[in-house]
């Protein structure tokens, strides 16, 4: 059975006077034990898509199961099997770190929970804030309150909504170190987020949305595989010639050129020097998730592979 | 969960809502206690001697149920709609919406804490004022009675007005132009009996009235009307707005989308 299960998952809403369909017949399953990634653009639906798993939004048609419990008609089931880790940084402020954890581990019917809650105050780094009001947190330390709230009640399933927007390198170390103990220890983990090497580094396996629709849906080796495989990398103080610029990804000094063989390789370093133009830094690697998401972000078809 | 969970899960609920109002008691408990005596000590001093009531009963004795119950109702109506609208607007709602506790789990919980305040408050209102003149207590049972159906009521319509409203301004509108004048007009201060006939057959149309005037029966065993009738009328309203609530609560009104 798998651990997440969306049938034909659409969404419609009317806003100010104009028919949007956030999600358009989404279907996909995440099996037990997985770490998986849903990356798409913003607007793409990601969060419309977590919002119904969690009950927090109603999807227009389909229906969405985790570990066989609809998350409908069997909310409560659902619901005790996930943990949502959501994308705002929200905080209630009449109370301390530990009130704040006991309270949502009460909420799932789990009482005595003291333990697992020194645990979790101690791997997310927050056991000498414990009885600290919410209000004095930093911004960092309330988005790992958050994390620890999501996990209060052991939930199999763990939903990360964009959980490193906006903190610093530390703390990301800190989550994903924990996160990925969880995932070996067996829970299944559902990932957005907009940092591809993240996702890249801890996602078995990834689905791209775009408008509403899944557009990619592979094992995160075969996505890379099957795009174009050389990257070249290079920096440069003067603009590219007009035939390079078309197809190069520019930013700030740093140019990136997909080529699929040394001929190709060859042919661009031709047309760098026929410019008179010297690049710094030269390197030719392998594309990473970034450029094969550019590449289906930006192809016309958008249909999924 | 077993049905020993889902009973934790209201209780704790509760238990989280009462610790709110409870971690600012300053704020939610002595301030309506400091306000009843202020209205006390100045509505009984240019009172006492040129109104009154039922034989044998003074004007301040006869305004302290008044005040007490409108500690009562006004609290508990604050309790809950401040509370859900805060956790709407500030989105820490969304660790409620997470849960599995159930629309029954949360309209208890949201209730219940009202309840709690709102006799709490009473409570402390009676404490301190009922120095202040002799009360008696010949029928307490009504006195307990439309305590708790009056506060369960306000909760509930706070809990309404929480779902509802989508900023502080809603809500803010929502005390002041009707619990407020509803709880004034409703003979806190003056027996209706007093006024002109129109404005009797007004009064008879809040359901304030009611509880007030039963409430103070418990105290005087004499009342505007029969504390059957208000506690009829009480007990209606009850039913109405609790169903309402669980209605708007099931359904996620302004709550899920």
């Amino acid at each position: 059975m798998p651990a997440i299960s969306f049938q034909n998952v659409s969404k419609t809403y009317t806003t100010a006077g104009r028919h949007v369909r956030a999600l358009d017949g989404v279907s996909f399953d995440i099996e037990p034990g997985e770490f998986f990634g849903l990356l798409g653009p913003n607007g793409a639906g990601k969060t419309t898509l977590i919002s119904i798993l969690a009950g927090l939004s109603a999807a227009s048609g389909g229906k969405v199961l985790v570990h066989g419990h609809d998350v409908v008609t069997d909310y409560a089931a659902a619901r005790r099997s996930l943990g949502i880790v959501p994308q705002e940084l929200v905080f209630d402020p009449f109370f301390s770190v530990r009130e704040t954890l006991v309270i949502q581990s009460g909420y799932f019917g789990v009482r005595n929970n003291g333990a697992w809650i020194d645990e979790l105050l101690a791997g997310l780094g927050l056991a000498d804030k414990a009885h600290a009001n919410m209000r004095q947190l930093s911004g960092g330390m309330k988005r790992r309150v958050l994390v620890a709230q999501a996990l209060v009640h052991r939930p199999p399933v763990i939903v990360l909504d964009e959980p490193t927007a906006g903190v610093d390198v530390e703390l990301r170390q800190t989550l994903w170190q924990f996160v990925a103990r969880l995932n070996k220890e067996g829970h299944t983990v559902l990932l957005t987020t907009h940092y591809l090497e993240e996702a890249e580094a801890l996602c078995g396996r990834i689905a791209m949305l775009k408008q509403g629709r899944i557009v990619a849906l592979d094992r995160t080796t075969a996505l890379l595989a099957g795009t174009a495989s050389t990257m070249l990398r290079f920096k440069l103080d003067a603009p590219l010639p007009a035939a390079l610029a078309a197809r190069a990804r520019v930013t700030g000094r740093i140019v990136q050129l997909k080529a699929h063989d040394a001929a190709e390789v060859e042919q661009v370093l031709a047309a760098l020097r026929d410019a008179g133009l010297k690049p710094e830094d030269l390197e030719i690697g392998r594309a990473d998730l970034e450029d094969v998401f550019l590449d289906i972000m930006q192809s016309e078809s958008g249909g999924a592979r | 969960m077993s049905s020993h969970g889902l009973f934790a899960g209201t209780r704790t609920l509760l238990y989280k809502e009462m610790l709110r109002f409870w971690k600012v008691s300053f704020q939610t408990v002595a301030a309506p206690v400091l306000t009843a005596v202020l209205y006390l000590l100045i509505f009984g001093h240019v009172l006492e001697d040129h109104v009154k009531v039922y034989e044998d009963v003074g004007y301040t004795s006869f305004l302290i149920p008044g005040l007490v119950m409108m500690g009562v109702l006004q609290n508990a109506f604050a309790n809950s709609s401040s509370s859900l609208i805060q956790s709407k607007i500030t989105g820490n709602l969304v660790f409620l919406l997470v849960s599995p506790l159930s629309h029954w789990a949360w309209f208890t919980a949201y209730v219940g804490a009202s309840v709690v305040r709102g006799v709490v408050v009473g409570a402390g209102v009676l404490a301190v004022t009922m120095w202040f003149a002799p009360l008696p207590l010949v029928e307490p049972a009504w006195v307990f009675a439309f305590a708790v159906v009056g506060a369960a009521m306000m909760g509930a319509l706070g809990l309404l007005a929480g779902l509802w409203a989508e900023k502080f301004d809603q809500i803010a509108a929502f005390q002041n132009f009707i619990v407020m004048p509803m709880t004034f007009l409703s003979g806190v201060f003056y027996s209706v009996k007093s006024l002109p006939g129109f404005w009797q057959g007004v009064s008879h149309l809040n359901p304030f009235f009611y509880m007030i005037d039963g409430f103070r029966r418990g105290f005087f065993g004499a009342s505007d009307v029969s504390p059957w009738t208000s506690l009829a009328v009480a007990g209606g309203g009850l039913v109405v707005v609790c169903a309402l609530c669980l209605h708007l609560l099931r359904i996620g009104y302004k709550i899920r989308h």
